[in-house]
Parts: C-alpha cells; sequence; structure tokens
C-alpha cells in the first residue's frame, strides 16, 4: 500500500515541482472552454488585445523601431525556455519580446513572462500583470507551463539585479541567479533559446536610487531616471531608443553531456522511466553542471550584446 | 449463521460511519451512499439533526466522545469511516468552537478508529484547500506533494493544518488502514451556504480594490461525488479536488452578471473588513487572503484516480447565478426539511410500515435479503415473517440464487434483528 505522505505544515521550497508521476498527469489537463475570454493563469485576451493594439505596438514599431534577428531560433511547437537580459527602470524588454514574436515569427505564440512575486502584492499591478501574461516566478509555474502545456516561457535571471543596475554598468549582465532556469529546462527536457537586447537601458537608464524613498514607498528601488522623479507619472515614458533583439541558438541543457542519447525529443525523466529506474542521479542534481551551463548561456548572451553595442552607430538611431 | 467477521472490502457490503451527518456535505454523501447496494449499512453521526432527508441511515445523536464512537464502531463493525464535519469557514462558528471541532473532534475520531481490534479499514477526511493557504510567493497551482510555503496565519487554517497533522501521525501508526485525504476548494451550490455563496448573493461583488484573485470552485455534485469515489475505491493519500480551469474574479462576477463593488481598500483591508462585519458584512478573514492573493489547485490526481469531475469551475458559477435568477422570484416548493426522531424511528423500525418505493424496500441490500431468506428457511414452523413482503420483487427470484452462494458475512445487525422477532 502506498504510505500517505503529509508534508510537514511549514517549509521554505517544495520538494519538487510537479511531484512524481508528471507525466501521466498531461492527460488530465483541463478543456479548452472556448467561451471564455481569460485564461487559467488570469491571461485576459482583451486588456492583452488592447494593449497590443496601442501602447505596445506603437512601441515596438515607432518607438522603439524593434529590429529582430534570428526569430527562427523560436520553435513552433513543443516547450521552450526564453533566457534574456534585463534592463531598465521599467524593464520594457519582456512585451518588446513577446511582441517580435507576434509580429515575426511564421507562427505567432503566446508568450508567458515571468514576473517577480512581489508584482502580486501591489494593488493594480497584480491585476494589469497576470492579464498581460505574467506569471509569478515559481519553479513549479514554469515546470507546468514547459513540461504539460508546452509553452514559450521568458525568464530574466538576472532578476531585479538587471533593471537596478546603473547606467554607468550598461549592457554588462549581472549574476544569473542560481541557475534555476536551467533545471527548470532539464526538468522540462526543452531547450533554452538565449536573447540578447540592446536598446532597454538607454530608454530608461537609472542614474541613482534614492534609499529613502525606497523605504518609504515601499518599492523594490526608488530610481532617478532622465524623467523620474521630477516629472512624476511622465516619469514612465521612455526615452526613443533603438532597440535590437536577437535570438540565439537554442540550447539543449539535457543533451549537453555527451553521450547523453535523447535526440528524439523525449524528455529526460520519460527516457529514464523507459530505461528502468534511475540507477544514476538527475543531471540537475549536479550543481556544478548547471552552474557551468547557466554561466555558458550567460557569457553567449553577453558576447552578442558586445558586438551588438560594438556595431551600431548611434543609441537612438542604430 | 455466519460469524465471520465483515471484510474489509470483500464482496460483502461496506459498512460506513459518516461523522457530521448533519452537514450539507455528510448529508448528501449519505444520500448518494443509501443509492448503492453495496453499501450494506450506513451510521450517520453528528451532535445535531440531519438537515436532510435519509432513509435507510442510522442517524446517532453524539458529539466527538472517542469512547461513544468507539463503541458504535465496535457493534456495528463499521470498516469505512467518513469523516465530513471539519469546519471551514470561520463565520460559520467561533474560532474555539470550530478548533473544538476541527482539532479535537478529530483526534477523538482517529482514536476511535485506531487500534489493534478495530475493524475500521479505511477513513476518509474531508479537508480544505485552506490548507495551502494564500500568499504573495505561492505557485498558480498547489500540486498534493507541496508544502505550504509559510507557516498559517487564519485560526482556520491552523486547525486544518494541525487535523492534517493529526491524520498524518494515524497513518504512520496504522499501516492496515488506507488513510485518504481530500482537499476541497469552495463548494458553489444552491443549498450550500457559505460565505462566498452569501459574498457572491450580494447585488454586487465585493472586491479589494486593484486585486484580481483567481477562484476555482466545486460543485455540490461534485463534493458529494468525490467522497463517494473516494468510499467506493481506495486512494491513499492526499488528493485536491477543484473543478476544472481557474476563473479570475471579474469572470466570476460577469458570469454572475453582477457589477463590482471594490470597497475593501488595499491597504488597512482588515480594519475595513472589520467594519464592514459591524454593518452585517461577513468576510472572514481567510477570505480576505482570497480576496487578495487568490489560490488554485492541481486537480489531476484525482483525475487520475478515475474520477470525472461533472462541472468545471465555470459551469459551477452558472448553475449559480441561475439559482440567483431562479430565486428571485420566491422560495421553492417543499423547501426546508426537518429531522423529526419520531417519525424516523417509526419509518424505520415499525413493522406497520409497508414497502413501497422510497422506503424500506430500497434498504434491503441482496445480501440482507439473503439473510432474511435463510433466516426464515431456518424458522421451525416456517410461518412467514412479516418482513418478507417487504422483500424486494427480485426477493423470489433472488431466493434461489443466493442460497447457492457463500454465506454472506452482513454481520449481526440484521440477523439478531430477525432472530428476536417472535
Amino acid at each position: 500500500m502506498t504510505r500517505l505522505a503529509l508534508p510537514p505544515p511549514t517549509g521554505t521550497q517544495p520538494t519538487s515541482p510537479a511531484g512524481t508521476g508528471s507525466e501521466d498527469l498531461r492527460a488530465h489537463l483541463p478543456a479548452v472552454e472556448p467561451d471564455r475570454a481569460v485564461s487559467d493563469w488570469g491571461r485576459s485576451e482583451r486588456v492583452e488585445g488592447l494593449l497590443d493594439a496601442t501602447v505596445v505596438s506603437f512601441l515596438y514599431h515607432y518607438w522603439f523601431r524593434c529590429e529582430v534577428e534570428g526569430i527562427e531560433n523560436v520553435p513552433s511547437t513543443g516547450g521552450a525556455l526564453l533566457v534574456s537580459n534585463h534592463a531598465g527602470a521599467l524593464p520594457p524588454d519582456a512585451s518588446m519580446i513577446a511582441k517580435a514574436i507576434r509580429e515575426e515569427h511564421p507562427r505567432p505564440r503566446k508568450l508567458h513572462m515571468t514576473v517577480e512575486h512581489f508584482f502580486k502584492g501591489y494593488p493594480f499591478f497584480s491585476m494589469l500583470v497576470a492579464k498581460m501574461g505574467g506569471v509569478p516566478a515559481h519553479p513549479a509555474n514554469v515546470h507546468r507551463l514547459l513540461r504539460d502545456e508546452d509553452q514559450l516561457v521568458l525568464v530574466f535571471p538576472e532578476g531585479a539585479k538587471g533593471t537596478e543596475k546603473l547606467y554607468k554598468d550598461r549592457y554588462r549582465l549581472r549574476r544569473f541567479g542560481r541557475g534555476g532556469f536551467v533545471e527548470a529546462a532539464m526538468r522540462a527536457g526543452v531547450p533554452i533559446v538565449p536573447i540578447a537586447v540592446v536598446g532597454a537601458e538607454e530608454a530608461m537608464p537609472t542614474f541613482a536610487h534614492v534609499e529613502m524613498l525606497r523605504r518609504l514607498t515601499g518599492l523594490i528601488y526608488f530610481p532617478v531616471t532622465p524623467l523620474f522623479p521630477h516629472l512624476g507619472l511622465l516619469g514612465a515614458a521612455y526615452l526613443p531608443a533603438k532597440f535590437k533583439l536577437r535570438f540565439l541558438e537554442p540550447v539543449w541543457p539535457d543533451r549537453e553531456r555527451s553521450g547523453e542519447a535523447s535526440a528524439d525529443g523525449e524528455a529526460p525523466d520519460r527516457v529514464r522511466k523507459a530505461s528502468g529506474r534511475d540507477s544514476r542521479p538527475e543531471p540537475w542534481d549536479d550543481k556544478g553542471l548547471v552552474q557551468d551551463l547557466a554561466d555558458d548561456i550567460r557569457l553567449r548572451i553577453q558576447d552578442e550584446l558586445v558586438d551588438m553595442v560594438g556595431r551600431r552607430r548611434s543609441a537612438w538611431l542604430g | 449463521m455466519s460469524t465471520q467477521p465483515a471484510s474489509p472490502a470483500g464482496t460483502g457490503g461496506r459498512r460506513v460511519l459518516i461523522t457530521g451527518v448533519s452537514t450539507y456535505w455528510g448529508g448528501r454523501l449519505a444520500q448518494a451512499l443509501e443509492r448503492d447496494p453495496a453499501v450494506e449499512a450506513i451510521v450517520g453521526v453528528s451532535p445535531s439533526d440531519p438537515t436532510c432527508e435519509l432513509t435507510r441511515t442510522e442517524y446517532v445523536r453524539v458529539g466527538t466522545q472517542h469512547a461513544l464512537l468507539k463503541r458504535i464502531v465496535q457493534a456495528a463493525r463499521i470498516d469505512t469511516v467518513i469523516d465530513t464535519r471539519l469546519i471551514v469557514d470561520s463565520a460559520a462558528a467561533s474560532p474555539r468552537t470550530a478548533h473544538e471541532n476541527n482539532v479535537i473532534g478529530t483526534m477523538n475520531i482517529l482514536a476511535a478508529c485506531g487500534g489493534p481490534d478495530c475493524p475500521v479499514r479505511k477513513v476518509v477526511f474531508k479537508s480544505s484547500a485552506h490548507f495551502y493557504g494564500c500568499e504573495r510567493d505561492d505557485p498558480a497551482y498547489f500540486t498534493e506533494s507541496m508544502r505550504r510555503p509559510h507557516s498559517p496565519q487564519t485560526s482556520i487554517e491552523k486547525d486544518i493544518v494541525e487535523a492534517e497533522r493529526a491524520l498524518a501521525a494515524f497513518n504512520d501508526r496504522n499501516a492496515g488502514v488506507t488513510v485518504t485525504v481530500l482537499r476541497f476548494v469552495n463548494g458553489l451550490g444552491p443549498d450550500l451556504a457559505t460565505s462566498h455563496s452569501a459574498l457572491l448573493s450580494l447585488p454586487a461583488v465585493p472586491s479589494i480594490l486593484g486585486f484580481d484573485p483567481r477562484y476555482q470552485f466545486i460543485a455540490a455534485d461534485d463534493i458529494s461525488g468525490v467522497l463517494e469515489h473516494a468510499t467506493r475505491h481506495d486512494l491513499p493519500g492526499v488528493y485536491n479536488a477543484a473543478g476544472d480551469g481557474v476563473l479570475a474574479l471579474s469572470e466570476v462576477r460577469s458570469l454572475l452578471g453582477k457589477p463590482p463593488a471594490p470597497i475593501l481598500p488595499p491597504w488597512g483591508t482588515g480594519i475595513a473588513a472589520g467594519v464592514l462585519r459591524r454593518a452585517g458584512l461577513k468576510i472572514p478573514p481567510e477570505m480576505l487572503r482570497q480576496l487578495r492573493y487568490g489560490r488554485a489547485v492541481d486537480n489531476r490526481k484525482l483525475k487520475a484516480a478515475g474520477y470525472t469531475f461533472r462541472a468545471t469551475s465555470r459551469e459551477t458559477v452558472q448553475a449559480f447565478a441561475r439559482h440567483l435568477r431562479v430565486r428571485s422570484i420566491g422560495p421553492a416548493v417543499g423547501e426546508g426539511y426537518e429531522y423529526q426522531r419520531e417519525v424516523e424511528e417509526f419509518l424505520r423500525w415499525s413493522p406497520a410500515v409497508r414497502g413501497d418505493a422510497r422506503l424500506g424496500l430500497e434498504r434491503l441490500t441482496p445480501d440482507q435479503l439473503a439473510e432474511v431468506v435463510r433466516a426464515l428457511d431456518l424458522l421451525p414452523d416456517g410461518r412467514p415473517a412479516r418482513r418478507a413482503p417487504r422483500g424486494t420483487p427480485a426477493s423470489a427470484s433472488s431466493k434461489s440464487r443466493l442460497r447457492t452462494g457463500s454465506p454472506s458475512s452482513s454481520g449481526g445487525a440484521a440477523d439478531s434483528e430477525l432472530a428476536a422477532e417472535p
């Protein structure tokens, strides 16, 4: 008889994103209800469509004049984890990447953007972020989207460290978290698509932080930008920097090690299931390997950024 | 006459004890099990009278004193205990009453179900998704193996966590007992009176300004359906029970056709809720957290265990909307059941009661019929007993068929009762 294993009531981390036997559960996903305008993740077609047709479209085409390379590196089917650099006090890069996939990709797909948990605590932001396609950056959420729902997920491994960095540090990538994104892709058996974005650093550069006002407002940081705080709400406006997005070749983290044959696109734990019980440890348990891959992807993006910044003549005209 | 003990999950019918039979959940489950011939005996216990009409369920008015429950369990050779008694809505009882019921009551019931000589082979516990709480850094879907990210904040959540801990300890000590814990999300149905149904029945749906939480609902039919499924099949472990789909509160509101009322401020929400409580609008603390952060659970484990939900979250809300529209034209006929002990006892035990479609006939399971037939054969003069005409029309045919079968293990109650008759 299977024993009931009730977890202790308090803890900090879930033991594993989806527990055991997750592959059986893929067949039991809820059916799509076509009448609904809101998805199970809280994404609203109406709000998303409205923003897409107005603000996002304007920014993409006329304000930032986005230029896209390598869109074919985004797979047309199946889950994929998109990894990008992150910049700007109020970062515009996520919505530009999502718009680029909608505009340029031969098979436009929805992109789920992971956002920090604290957004869920801010009134109005919590509503807006979810309706625009934001998903709290929880390992279980990423795993379900990638593995079970075959979706595209965008993560910024730098997190707030990327957006709060000052203008003098522009295009210098921060630490890539603890490599959690590599582990997520390994567990789900999906590729990682690195993205290099140029322009977001100049669109809303941060010159300084005011610690006292940050504490007073309860925000994660209180930046001084060219237009904020002296212009108030107008400070949310972006400078018209030229955006360039370069999608790099996908990396298959579960195939990186030599001899690990899973070329048929099967997820690693499914392969393992088929070939008897796991006599060897899971690849993501090897923290060294995870860190190496994270560093590798970080370096690839950094190299591309250096290349792209070196080629451009002007931050505004490209 | 057979003297072997009731087999736990064998071909002999189940002998079920429902605690909290006066709750909506317990009552619905008892009604569902009454229709099932595989369930041989249903005993419902509760400190208050049943709130729905039951035909063959034996109701015993008793609290959660474990000595009394143990006697009932032993005497009736109960093999399945279904605990539907958990209070999950702090508006339904004071914190002290809720704690007594949820923590101490669970402890007592488990004490009555354990022990070396206990006939109980299965315990089904109705818990709540409040176990997971509602926090800012929650995952979008809780799975059964996840821990709570933070310790519980409200008294109801503390109680539920503590009750589940008692169940886990019981499970560790009693290897031979299948323990099922079912974590239900908010139930919604015409007859289900909860804080949420009260909130959604208002002319406008109150919410916290600037938040649009995710919500799941489970239909009343699915509540009893899941409990029934767990009774019929062995599902060891924890299972989330929720209708498919996750709705935003704004979506719920538009399905109900009601305007929004974001009357709770995002800051100082607790104080504002206190003011509203004085004005008569009860918003319990655990609901405030749901209104802010929302919550959803992953129901796929239960689906993989063979249960098919009859309604999605959306259909549940739509059905509730229909109910609200119909209710506005006045109360339905025949509402309001009241338990009358004398009437129920007369219906169950009086020899004057003749079998008819609703009472009496359907109460006897094939196994019981076999016992009746066998007992009649054993009577010295073969005098037809009064019970005979009360058998189903199928009793004549079942007589020959069942006598060849293996001796039923349906236990002592029916036998001694017949033997005692003159």
